[in-house]
C-alpha cells in the first residue's frame, strides 16, 4: 500500500493505506483520532464531520487519496484544551446526552459560524439538518450555536 | 430527617476499608435491597467483603472520588448518581472526581441501565453510603478533638467544631474514619436542605465529549486488534447454505473467513440472550475498511432455515418455543393481524359486565390503531471488543447490563465468571437494544476462534437489518355510551407480532365500571425486544388518541374529561391492581393545562393536542402545538409536565424530557421498518427517516411537579404520550384522525 502524506491538525503525518480508504477510517484506525465518529458510512448522519480547509465535509465519503495538500481539522484539532467557543458553548448549554454525535455536530456548527458568524434560526436549522441526533438534543444544539456566536 | 438502616439480612452492606497511602473507602452493595433484579440472590453474597472496592474514596490529601455504579447511555447517570452520594456526604460537588465503576454486581449492585430504573434503584443505597461515610468522618474527628460528635457540623467537605473553633478537611480524618465501625443506622438529610441534588450540575463528561475523547465502545482498541464483521442472512428466516470466500481471502488485510454457531443446540437462553441469526459467517481482517470491502466479495448461498426451536430458560424450568421459518412481509403481517383480531383472545382484565353494557349501549365508538416495527438506530452502531484465550476473557463494550450477559459468556466460553473481565464503555445510545447480549457473545466467540483480540463492528446496514426491533402492534378500542352520552364501558383488544402491547391495569382501568382488556400474539422470526418504554410507547399512542375521540363524542374538553375519569378512579376505583396514582396523574394534566395556556384565546393560531401517560412509575403530559409550514403540519411548540418525584439534576432532566419529545415526534411521524419476504426494506438513513434539526419543535417548555417523593423514572415516561399528543394535534390541523404510524405517510400523500 502506498504511503500517503496528510496535513492533520496542523501536523504532517504519513499513513500506509489503500488510497480509496475514507478519511474517517484513516483518522480512526491509522491515526487513532477517534473523536471523528462512524454513524452511517453514507454521508447521511454527519457523525464523521471534519473540516477540510475549514469547510465541513463528511469524512466517510472522502477517499484519503483525494485530500492532497488540503488541511484536515478534526475535533481533536479544534482547540488545544477544549476551549474553542463552540466547545465551551456546548458545555455551557449542557447539550450532550449519549454524546456520540456531538463531535460531528460541533464540527458542522464551527464551519457554519466561520462562514456566517451570526446565523438566523433558519440558517442554523438548514446547516445542522445533516447531523442526526437520536437523543433529540437539537434545541440545545441551536442554543449552543447562538451562545458561541456571541463569543466569537 | 429520615433514619435508615445500614445492614440487611444480618450482613452489613456498607463496608469501610483503609486506603493504601492513607484515606478511606466506603463501599456497599445495594443489591440486597432490590427486588427488581432476580438474577442475584442476596444469600449468595460472599461472607467476607473486605476486598470490596467502593463508591467513595477519600484520600488523606482530601481527594474525594465517587464511582458511578451504573452504565451510561445518555441518561446522565455519570453525573446524577454521584450527585446523590455527594449530597449526603456533604462535599463540594465542584471538587468531586467522578469515575465509572468497574463491572461488578457484587460490589456495585445491579448495574443495569433500563426501565428508567437507574436513579430509582440507586437512590437509597447511594444516600446511605454518603451518609454513613459522613457519619464515620464525624466520629473520627470527635475522637481526635475529644469533643462530642453532636457538636460537629460539616460543610463542603470540611468538619467544624464551633465551640473550639477547630476545623479540618475530610481527608485529614479519612484514615481514622476507615477504622470506625459502620454505624448501625444513619440519618439522611432533609430533602429541603439539599444543596447538590435538585440543583443543576453540568455533565461530568462534558469536556471529554466535546473534545472527542475515546469514550465509546467503537473507540476502544488494543495493540494487535483485528476487525471482524458478520455477514448475516439477507432475510429473517434464512441461513447460510454454503459460501465461497476465495475472492474475499485474496483481498488485502484479510485474515480469515469462517462460520460459527452463536449457541449450540438446546442452549438455554435467558431473557436477554435473544438470537436473530445463529449461524454466523465471519470475515476477519486488519482494518474496518478492508473487512467492509472484502466482505462484499463473498459468494454466499442462503437457504430458508425452516421452523426452529428456541430453548428458553425460566424460573419454572426451561421451555421450548417454536420460531416459524416462513419469510414474512408487512402486507401479510397486516392481513394476519386482522385475522387474529377477529378471533377470541386472552382475557387480561375484566371489571363489571362489559358485554351487556356494549349490547345495551346507545352508541359505540370503535377505532383501530396500528404501529410498525421500529429499528433502534443508536448513533453508535453495535460493536464489542473481545480478547478470549483458553484461560480468560477480556470483553469491552457498550452494554446496558453486563451482569446479564456474563453468565451467558461464562456458559458459551466455558470459563468461570471470575475469569471474564467485562468493562463497560459509555454507550452511543441504547434505547433498550443494548440490553441484549448477542453482539458480545459473537465477539467473544470470534476472538477465541482467531486467537487474537478482536473488535466486532456492525456497519449501519448490519445494525439496522440485524435488529431486535420494537414489535409491530395493533389495538382496537371500543367505548360504549348511554343515551346521555355517558361512558359506560371500555374495551381494548390488542395484539402484536410477536407480543401484545396491553397493560391491562393502567388508566382508564379503574375509572370505568365495565372494562375489558384482551391480548393476542402472532409468532414470528423477526426478533423483537425492549425499545424506549416498551409497549407503553404504543399503548399511549393508541389509548390517548382514542380518549381524545371519546371526549369529543361526549362533547367534553379532553383534559376535563380525563380529570373526571381520574376523579372517579381516585374516589371510587373500579377493580383491583390499578397501577397508577390518580392524584399524580391528574396533577400533570393540571400542570400542563396551566403552563400551556390550554383554552386561552392567545393560542388560537395553534392546532393543539394533549395526551398523558403513566409508565415506569412516573407521569407525563404534553400539549403539542402544530402550525402549517410550507403547507405541511409542523410541531412548533410543546409544553410538557412531568412527575418523576424528586428531580436530581433539573437542567439535565429538562434535556431528557426534550429529547423524549423530539425522539417521540420523530418516531411518530417517520419511524417505520417494513419487511418483504423476510428482508428489512430499510438499511440506512437514506431510507430510514430520522427526525432532523429543522423538524424539531422550536420550543419545548418542560415543567416538573415539585414534590418530595423518592425519584422514579425519567428516560422513558415522557416518550409514549408525545405520540398521541401529536396525533391529537394533527386531527385539529388536518381535520382527520390519524390511526396508523408513521403519521407523515398520510399527510404527505395528501399534499
Amino acid at each position: 500500500m502506498p504511503v500517503i502524506s496528510l496535513n492533520v491538525n496542523g501536523k504532517t503525518v504519513s499513513v500506509d493505506a489503500d488510497p480509496a480508504t475514507p478519511v474517517l477510517w484513516v483518522l480512526r484506525e491509522h491515526l487513532n483520532l477517534v473523536g471523528t465518529k462512524y454513524g452511517c458510512g453514507v454521508a447521511q448522519c454527519g457523525a464523521c464531520t471534519i473540516h477540510l480547509n475549514g469547510n465541513a465535509v463528511r469524512s466517510c465519503q472522502l477517499p484519503v487519496s483525494a485530500v492532497g495538500k488540503n488541511a484536515i481539522t478534526t475535533i481533536e484539532g479544534l482547540s488545544e484544551n477544549g476551549d474553542h467557543p463552540v466547545q465551551k458553548a456546548w458545555i455551557e448549554q449542557d447539550v450532550a446526552q449519549c454524546g456520540y454525535c456531538q463531535t460531528g455536530q460541533i464540527m458542522t456548527a464551527t464551519a457554519l459560524l466561520k462562514s456566517n458568524p451570526n446565523p438566523t434560526d433558519a440558517q442554523i436549522e438548514a446547516s445542522m439538518s445533516g447531523n442526526i441526533c437520536r437523543c433529540g438534543t437539537y434545541l440545545r444544539i441551536k442554543e449552543a450555536i447562538k451562545t458561541a456566536a456571541k463569543q466569537m | 430527617m429520615e433514619k435508615t438502616k445500614t445492614d440487611y439480612n444480618r450482613r452489613a452492606f456498607l463496608k469501610s476499608t483503609f486506603l493504601a497511602g492513607g484515606g478511606m473507602m466506603i463501599s456497599f452493595s445495594g443489591l440486597a435491597k432490590l427486588s427488581l433484579d432476580d438474577k442475584i440472590n442476596p444469600a449468595d453474597l460472599p461472607a467476607d467483603w473486605h476486598e470490596l472496592t467502593g463508591y467513595i474514596k477519600i484520600t488523606s490529601d482530601n481527594i474525594i472520588k465517587i464511582f458511578n455504579p451504573n452504565p451510561e447511555f445518555g441518561q446522565n447517570v455519570m453525573t446524577s448518581l454521584p450527585m446523590i452520594v455527594a449530597e449526603e456526604l456533604d462535599v463540594d460537588w465542584k471538587k468531586v472526581v467522578v469515575e465509572m465503576g468497574p463491572h461488578d454486581n457484587v460490589k456495585l449492585g445491579p448495574q443495569f441501565t433500563g426501565g428508567s430504573n437507574s436513579v430509582r434503584m440507586y437512590w437509597k443505597p447511594l444516600r446511605d453510603a454518603g451518609a454513613a461515610a459522613r457519619n464515620m468522618l464525624l466520629t473520627a474527628a470527635a475522637q481526635t478533638w475529644n469533643v462530642p460528635v453532636e457538636e460537629l457540623t460539616t460543610k463542603g467537605g470540611m468538619i467544624y467544631h464551633e465551640k473550639t473553633g477547630k476545623s479540618g478537611t475530610y481527608g485529614e480524618f479519612a484514615s481514622k474514619a476507615a477504622g470506625v465501625p459502620i454505624p448501625k443506622d444513619v440519618k439522611l438529610k432533609d430533602v429541603k436542605n439539599f444543596t447538590v441534588v435538585r440543583n443543576s450540575q453540568k455533565n461530568v463528561e462534558g469536556l471529554k465529549i466535546v473534545t472527542g475523547k475515546p469514550l465509546f465502545g467503537l473507540d476502544y482498541t488494543q495493540e494487535g486488534t483485528l476487525i471482524a464483521m458478520i455477514q448475516h442472512p439477507p432475510a429473517f428466516g434464512m441461513k447460510v447454505k454454503s459460501f465461497d470466500a476465495s475472492e474475499t481471502l485474496k483481498m488485502p488485510g484479510i485474515k480469515d473467513v469462517f462460520t460459527l454457531k452463536l449457541y449450540e443446540d438446546g442452549f438455554e437462553q435467558a431473557g436477554f440472550d435473544t438470537r436473530t441469526f445463529n449461524d454466523l459467517l465471519v470475515v476477519v481482517g486488519n482494518t474496518t475498511w478492508q473487512v467492509m470491502n472484502a466482505r462484499k466479495k463473498l459468494k454466499v448461498s442462503w437457504e430458508p432455515k425452516g421452523d426452529t426451536k428456541d430453548t428458553m430458560a425460566g424460573r419454572n424450568g426451561k421451555r421450548e418455543v417454536v420460531v416459524p421459518g416462513a419469510l414474512e412481509s408487512t402486507a401479510t403481517h397486516f392481513a394476519k393481524m386482522k385475522e387474529y383480531a377477529a378471533k377470541p383472545a386472552q382475557l387480561l382484565r375484566k371489571d363489571g359486565d362489559p358485554e351487556t353494557a356494549f349490547k345495551n349501549a346507545a352508541k359505540v365508538l370503535e377505532r383501530t390503531y396500528n404501529a410498525p416495527f421500529l429499528a433502534h438506530n443508536c448513533m453508535e452502531p453495535m460493536n464489542c471488543f473481545a480478547h478470549v484465550t483458553d484461560e480468560k476473557a477480556l470483553i469491552v463494550g457498550p452494554h446496558q447490563a453486563a451482569g446479564w450477559i456474563e453468565p451467558t459468556l461464562s456458559k458459551v466460553l466455558n470459563l468461570p465468571a471470575d475469569k471474564i473481565d467485562m468493562q463497560i464503555t459509555r454507550m452511543g445510545g441504547g434505547f433498550g437494544l443494548r440490553a441484549y447480549g448477542h453482539t458480545f457473545v459473537e465477539a467473544a466467540l470470534i476472538s477465541r476462534k482467531v486467537k487474537a483480540p478482536v473488535k466486532l463492528v456492525y456497519t449501519r446496514e448490519d445494525d439496522m437489518t440485524y435488529g431486535i426491533y420494537r414489535p409491530m402492534y395493533t389495538a382496537t378500542y371500543r367505548a360504549a355510551f348511554d343515551a346521555n352520552k355517558n361512558l359506560i364501558a371500555f374495551h381494548v383488544k390488542g395484539g402484536g407480532i410477536p407480543e401484545h402491547p396491553i397493560h391491562a391495569n393502567r388508566f382508564p382501568a379503574g375509572a370505568v365500571d365495565n372494562y375489558l382488556a384482551e391480548g393476542w400474539e402472532i409468532p414470528s422470526n423477526i426478533t423483537i425486544g425492549a425499545f424506549r418504554a416498551p409497549r407503553s410507547n404504543f399503548n399511549a399512542a393508541a389509548e390517548q388518541s382514542f380518549l381524545d375521540e371519546v371526549a369529543e363524542v361526549m362533547g367534553k374538553d379532553p383534559i376535563e374529561f380525563r380529570l373526571e375519569l381520574l376523579k372517579r378512579a381516585k374516589e371510587n376505583p373500579v377493580g383491583k391492581n390499578n397501577e397508577y396514582d390518580a392524584d399524580r396523574y391528574a396533577e400533570v394534566l393540571k400542570l400542563v393545562k396551566e403552563k400551556s395556556g390550554w383554552g386561552s384565546a392567545a393560542n388560537k393560531q395553534y392546532s393543539r393536542g394533549v395526551a398523558a401517560y403513566f409508565c415506569h412509575n412516573s407521569y407525563a403530559a404534553h400539549v403539542v402545538d402544530i402550525v402549517k409550514k410550507d403547507g405541511q403540519p409542523f410541531v412548533e411548540r410543546v409544553t410538557s409536565a412531568v412527575d418523576c418525584g424528586i428531580v436530581i439534576n433539573p437542567d439535565a432532566a429538562v434535556n431528557m424530557v426534550q429529547g423524549c419529545v423530539v425522539d417521540g415526534i420523530g418516531n411518530a411521524l417517520y419511524g417505520e421498518l417494513t419487511f418483504k419476504d423476510g428482508v428489512p426494506e430499510k438499511n440506512n438513513f437514506t431510507r430510514y427517516r430520522m427526525i432532523r434539526h429543522r423538524e424539531a419543535p422550536k420550543k419545548i417548555d418542560v415543567h416538573f411537579v415539585q414534590n418530595e417523593i423518592n425519584p422514579t423514572g425519567l428516560g422513558e415516561p415522557p416518550f409514549p404520550p408525545i405520540f398521541a399528543a401529536v396525533a391529537n394535534a394533527l386531527y385539529k390541523s388536518e381535520k382527520k384522525r390519524f390511526y396508523n404510524q408513521p403519521f407523515s405517510t398520510e399527510f404527505q400523500k395528501k399534499s
